[in-house]
């Protein structure tokens, strides 16, 4: 149920001629099986570039990306689809103001032509710690954790094995960021998924991640594995300033 | 617990329905739209038993009387009672309002929600024909179209529709501008939804409350077209009781006999009115912002 992922030398550039402004000049990282790693850096560092792109949502970049040694460009729709689902960062945003719980969750199966969906859809809903009475419900009756939950169940119920996170917390309060974050922990334990985690918040890396990438300016300057943010363990200077950074608000916290 | 569901589902948007109708009670002016329409509707449906007399019958013994002796608005120059003539006269103005609405919307929202979707070249050329239909003015089309089909209701109404589609297309295509990059629209891309899949189920949802309130408004300017075609002798033609073709005939006696221009003056004055109210209300009615109140 897991795969690994690997990008390699992927560049993309916004805009044309003069005023093309290159946004990624070159990105590569590589994600075990069943590993989560993150990704973060400040504002406009290109962190939800990159999975926009290995999702092919944007898909006029160069380099490779695959996924367990395939190209994501050479999978069938379906069949990606089946393989990679995101979750956005704006659960306001990222469910249809107008479709129920149910026929966001119904809709996929149908287009995948998947049986047994009433009973897909009960489980993808109590999957994510929802009563099955919320599928009627439209998402201006849910609160803004309900919401997320729905778009992680909407995420799940292709099954897929790779799960892009796009700061699947930074639009909630605290409280119901660590119920999410709690979530995403059990749903990986239980299946083996694989993570590629956008977040701005170190904590939740520290929680979550087992290695992450810190990225400035389109480039990962550097790879370090979670243990590395108590100690400060990073050798780049951004990366470190960074880090101690968070070190630092957290302690007067 | 599915049947209870199924249960609660149905009455779900007639509720919204009801919602939407007691909201535009509340405010006097959409609920004179609404009772107008109403009116409207119910005399096209029972219109044999309001009409005192039938619309074609001629009596030229009796033309142009006054309002009263039986003839609740007077007679016409042929003796037709002219109550009877706006009473019949309401269903064609309900099937002219009817027929372009159902041609137009379709129209206009297949062309302005795949265009403003997908964009680039496909747009540029949508656009650029919905600005040619647009730069004429809308009369002047019509009675191009007219011309060249030859006079009759029926086609007087393909030159009404051919020329209202292009407001609804624009519409439709900047609402779907603004929620093509919306995050719901690019986790129905993740799941494999065709491009046409997501214009059905996701944009075209999203634009059709402003697409109806404009139709709504568009009414009373496909009323007043139809009006001015059959004042011009281009739209229905003569027995037929349509109300701008009554006028067009009344007004050769409009001096002496107010009565034949007046009362269907006021019945397009009227219909016409009660559509831009109607549709003011449902701006305000069906605006997302207080759809959540709900």
């Amino acid at each position: 149920m897991s795969v690994s992922v690997e990008v390699r030398n992927l560049s993309i550039s916004f805009g044309a001629g003069a005023s093309a402004v290159k946004v990624l000049p070159g990105v590569s990282f590589s994600v075990e099986r069943g590993e989560c790693f993150g990704l973060v850096g400040e504002s406009g560092s290109g962190k939800s570039t990159v999975l926009r792109c290995v999702s092919l949502l944007t898909d006029f970049w160069k380099g490779e990306v695959l996924i367990d040694g395939r190209s994501v460009r050479d999978m069938p729709l379906i069949e990606r689809c089946r393989t990679l689902q995101m979750v956005f960062q704006d659960p306001y945003g990222s469910l249809h103001p107008r479709q129920s719980v149910r026929t966001v969750l119904n809709e996929p199966l149908v287009i995948h032509k998947l049986g047994d969906r009433e009973e897909r859809i009960r489980r993808a809903i109590t999957d994510v710690g929802l009563p099955v009475s919320f599928l009627d419900r439209f998402p201006h009756q849910l609160s803004g954790g309900q919401r997320q939950r729905v778009a992680i169940a909407r995420a799940l119920i292709l099954e897929p094995s790779l799960l892009l996170l796009d700061e699947p917390t930074s639009a909630l309060d605290v409280s119901v960021q660590a119920e999410i974050l709690n979530l995403l922990q059990r749903l990986r334990n239980e299946r083996g998924f694989t993570y590629i985690m956008v977040t701005h918040d170190l904590a939740v890396v520290d929680h979550m991640c087992d290695r992450f990438a810190v990225m400035l300016r389109g480039e990962v300057t550097e790879i370090l594995p979670h243990e590395a943010i108590a100690v400060n363990g990073a050798s780049h200077p951004y990366a470190r300033e960074l880090i101690g950074a968070s070190l630092e608000y957290e302690g007067i916290r | 617990m599915t049947v209870n569901t199924h249960t609660r589902r149905m009455p779900g948007w007639l509720m919204a329905l009801n919602n939407i109708v007691v909201f535009l009670l509340r405010s006097p002016t959409s609920a004179f739209g609404l009772a107008v329409l109403a009116v409207l509707i119910l005399t096209a449906i029972f219109a044999p038993l309001i009409a005192t007399h039938d619309p074609y019958v001629q009596a030229l013994g009796n033309v142009l009387q006054p309002p009263g002796n039986g003839h609740l608005f007077g007679t016409d120059e042929l003796g037709r009672d002219i109550f009877s003539r706006l009473v019949y006269g309401a269903r064609i103005t309900l099937t002219i309002i009817f027929l372009v609405s159902i041609v137009v919307g379709p129209i206009g929202l297949v062309i302005g929600t795949s265009a403003g979707y997908l964009g680039g070249k496909f747009d540029m050329v949508l656009m650029r024909i919905t600005d040619i239909f647009l730069s004429f003015p809308s009369l002047i089309l019509s009675l191009a179209f007219v011309a060249a089909l030859g006079p009759s209701l029926n086609n007087a109404i393909i030159a009404i529709a051919l020329t209202s589609w292009p407001p609804i297309a624009r519409l439709a295509r900047a609402e779907a501008m603004t929620f093509r990059k919306a995050d719901y629209i690019a986790a129905a891309r993740l799941q494999g939804a065709s491009t046409s899949r997501i214009i059905v189920k996701s944009i075209m949802p999203m634009c059709l409350p402003s697409v109806l309130i404009r139709l709504t408004l568009n009414m009373a300017t496909v009323i007043l077209t139809a009006a001015g075609l059959g004042f011009l002798g281009l739209g229905a033609q003569p027995p037929m009781p349509e109300w701008g073709a009554m006028i067009a005939t009344g007004r050769r006696y409009m001096l002496d006999s107010w009565w034949l221009v007046t009362f269907p003056g006021v019945s397009i004055l009227s219909v016409s009115l009660a559509f831009n109210l109607l549709g003011d209300g449902l701006r305000d009615a069906l605006d997302p912002k207080q759809m959540n109140r709900r």
